[in-house]
């Protein structure tokens, strides 16, 4: 009987092994779950498995950690993920911490359909070496419609306008893109927003600005609470990304609207760990090249109201794969919806942003 | 028979040691049994001991070091450390050319083993600016082939041309910094080098730690109020409808944390349950509605309704230990109800209170899930800006360094309660 059970598990032992060895390769994407991870699996994952069927795809959720356990599995000596998507700021972190690989744009990116090359067709949105911008999204409000009565706002300034529009709003409890709203809100040109938030009085009439509205205030954290307290009639108005936005409007038809103005544009994309084994490296590539081709990116935006990275997408991006409605316009690139705009400024939040959230927090807490 | 009987007399009658009956000494012989009987009983633990050794206590102790280590610094600039011993960070002057010689040499190396910009983080918590300083000064000092290197470093980024630069990272060369302690204190060092407390503006974790304390010290009293009535049912019910009892308190003791959070956001919130049905029978206004939730009120219901169990369980075993016979005799000797409950068997709970109050205590302190939640901005305890600190901005070190501190203080309170409580009369059933 046992030396039957120890046949049996030899057996069973060796067969996963020539299973395993059969199936090649695992490559573990980490991204952020939800409607956005969904939607990287019908644009990215499903076709390139089914382009490449010794690959299987393991998702994993951790994008919010990602910056933190990436560098915990670095000095553990045991990167396990293979590709992480990242919002750019933590790609820049990422990137100087050595933790990501630095990417030749032209030699791992496919060029456009025109024969752009790819580092031309991402332009501008390269804005670390070791990232491969994926979609663009935006920090914008979304409003009531039942609660501002027959004067809707479409001024960033009624977040700070509670005589107009009495009822909580919900920010993010950060001091990045609040303290630039409450500048703009205190009169300060948009281009000199960071000359004026590099001096203490800068900082100084940001908070003050910001105090006027301080007790009307419920902060977030996770970019569901928003919507949440949006579809609960909890706040009048508040920020949050514009993909999720699009979801209480348009698929759970909730009475809430858009306010474009000022909305602060960032980008999401892949990076690479460092320290993957050498023989890892040519499934990834592919998987990268694949999926940040001009029709993959298009594709995504069927599925999620983020725009694509690529220049040359733009014009391909259609309608919604299940509402059947143009995405075009609920795209935050959308010229309608693009009148004001700010983009993240990388730099200069990743030499200040320790600082100012200690500043921040502290005013919170008084 | 007599022989035996005879040879322990005997040898008492010895003047030297009491021997065995093998002729050792009694107390050698002794010791070596209890020897080996500690012996075994630790290679009885030995597994789980190493265990928690290796998974738990090394890595603790591994990240608690992180909030005074400083390597990075020389580790990443050994010239230019050694380079600024001559400079005098009072002068007024720029470093000599050798320390801006020995820079250039060490962000080269630095570069090619792209650990400039980590250093560059580091510096940045002490001093904004300096993270992109390196960065920037990693990509133009490829072109930097020849002196003057002064010139050449401040023609890549005229950060260098600024003393308080040098001074920074003169203040962070040792191995070791008490940067991150100040920090956690509220405290900072000039670039004299002279520690001041930060002003009244930015100061946080001190506001924080002492928060956390007054916070835990109310969701400890109020289960213990809450608690103490249901243990007593518990106890002193029929088995019958005690046991259905005992399954309501550890029903939500087996839900996910997650979901009893969020049904008390549901609750509690302006548009929820609680407010509504006041708004409905009248007792507030519509447009008046009481906010429950993302403040004080909201961390320390929904904490005292996730730590009820730890205080029930606890007390509820004490009590069923109790006699009732204790109660009867106090009451058959002339005892009201109350004072028979409060000279007799309210002392005899109060191990269980002991026990139940640490529990809790201790839990509350390191929680950080609840008033991430439901804490708004008044709500939150120091936790979450350690959780912060270390899945967000990355500064271990000053995370480390906080819970340190919070360790510290644990402990602290813990031997007072020691002293003034004795740690042995606490009871867990």
């Amino acid at each position: 009987m046992k030396l039957r059970l120890t046949t049996v598990m030899a057996a069973a032992i060796g067969g996963s092994m020539a299973i395993t060895a059969a199936s090649a390769t695992d490559l573990t994407i980490v991204s952020w779950g939800g409607a956005y991870s969904a939607s990287q699996q019908k644009a990215y994952h499903d076709p390139f498995m089914a382009k490449n069927p010794g690959v299987q795809i393991l998702n994993d959720e951790s994008s919010a950690e990602a910056v933190a356990k990436l560098r915990a599995m670095n000095e553990a000596g045991n990167v396990t993920w293979d590709i992480v998507d990242v919002v750019a700021s933590d790609a820049i972190r990422l990137c100087d911490e050595g933790l990501a690989m630095e990417i030749n744009p032209d030699e791992w990116l496919a060029p456009a359909p025109d024969g752009t090359s790819a580092a031309d067709d991402f332009g501008d949105l390269l804005v670390s070496e070791c990232f491969i911008p994926q979609i663009v999204y935006s920090t914008t409000f979304g409003y009531r419609t039942d609660m501002v009565g027959d004067n809707p706002p479409t001024d960033i300034c009624a977040v700070f306008d509670t005589a107009t529009y009495p009822g909580k709003r919900s920010l993010e409890k950060r001091p990045i893109n609040n303290m630039e709203w409450a500048l703009i809100c205190d009169g300060v040109a948009a281009k000199d927003v960071y000359d004026v938030l590099s001096t203490d009085e800068g900082v100084d009439r940001a908070f003050a600005k910001l105090d006027t509205i301080k007790d009307d205030v419920i902060w977030w954290s996770a970019g569901a609470e928003t919507p949440q307290r949006l579809a609960d009639g909890e706040v009048v108005m508040g920020s949050t990304y514009n993909g999720r936005l699009f979801s209480v409007i348009e698929e759970e038809k909730q009475p809430v609207a858009m306010l474009w103005d000022w909305q602060v544009f960032d980008l999401d994309g892949w990076i690479i760990p460092t320290g993957l084994p050498e023989e890892k490296m040519q499934v990834i590539k592919d998987y990268i090249f694949f999926a940040t081709d001009t029709q993959r990116l298009a594709d995504q935006a069927k599925y999620i109201s983020y725009g694509p990275a690529r220049q040359s997408s733009a014009p391909l991006v259609g309608q919604h794969a299940e509402l059947g409605i143009d995405m075009g316009p609920h795209m935050p690139t959308d010229p309608n919806n693009a009148k004001n705009t700010l983009l993240y400024n990388y730099e200069w939040w990743a030499d200040n942003r320790d600082d100012l959230d200690a500043k921040f927090q502290a005013w919170l807490a008084k | 028979m007599a022989d035996i009987a005879a040879q322990p007399f005997q040898a008492a009658e010895q003047d030297g040691p009491v021997l065995a009956a093998d002729g050792r000494p009694l107390k050698a012989s002794l010791a070596r049994a209890l020897r080996r009987q500690r012996l075994r009983a630790f290679m009885l633990v030995a597994p789980l001991l190493f265990f928690i050794l290796i998974t738990f206590a090394a890595p603790i102790a591994d990240m608690l070091f992180r909030s005074v280590e400083n390597q990075i610094v020389p580790d990443t600039l050994p010239r230019t450390v050694l380079a600024l011993q001559t400079w005098n960070p009072d002068s007024g002057e720029l470093p000599s050319e050798a320390v801006f010689e020995a820079m250039v040499a060490d962000l080269k190396d630095a570069r090619e083993a792209k650990t400039h910009t980590r250093v560059g983080q580091r510096l940045n918590y002490e001093s904004p600016g300096i993270s992109s300083l390196f960065r920037k000064s990693g990509r133009g000092v490829r072109r930097i082939e020849e002196g003057p290197y002064k010139e050449a470093l401040i023609d890549v980024d005229d950060g260098w041309a600024e003393i308080d630069t040098w001074r920074t990272i003169a203040q962070f060369s040792g191995n070791y910094t008490d940067g991150y302690f100040l920090a956690a204190l509220d405290m900072e060092r000039t670039p004299e080098g002279e520690v001041t407390i930060l002003p009244d503006e930015d100061r946080i974790y001190l506001f924080l730690f002492g928060r956390t304390f007054v916070l835990s010290i109310m969701i400890t009293l109020s289960t213990l109020l809450l608690g103490y009535p249901v243990a007593y049912l518990l106890a002193t019910l029929p088995l019958r409808t005690s046991n259905l009892l005992m399954i309501l308190v550890l029903l939500p003791f087996w839900t996910s944390l997650l979901v009893r959070t969020s049904s008390w956001i549901v609750l509690l919130q302006q548009q929820g349950v609680i407010n509504d049905f006041l708004v409905t029978l009248g007792l507030i206004a519509d447009d008046n509605r009481l906010q429950l939730i993302f403040n004080q009120t909201g961390t320390v219901v929904a904490m005292t309704h996730i730590l009820l169990p730890f205080m029930i369980l606890p007390l509820f075993s004490v009590m069923k230990t109790i006699p009732p016979s204790y109660m009867r005799a106090a009451k058959s000797m002339g005892a009201n109800d109350w004072t028979a409950f409060w000279r007799v068997y309210f002392p005899n709970t109060l191990p269980g209170i002991g026990a139940g109050a640490i529990l809790v205590f201790i839990l509350s302190i390191g929680y950080y899930i609840t008033p991430e939640l439901v804490g708004g901005t008044s709500g939150t305890f120091i936790s979450n800006r350690i959780a912060y600190h270390i899945s967000s901005s990355l500064n271990w070190g000053l995370a480390a360094a906080l819970g340190v501190i919070l360790l510290g203080s644990v402990l602290l309170l813990y031997w007072i309660y020691d002293r003034i409580v004795g740690i042995d009369n606490v009871k867990l059933g």
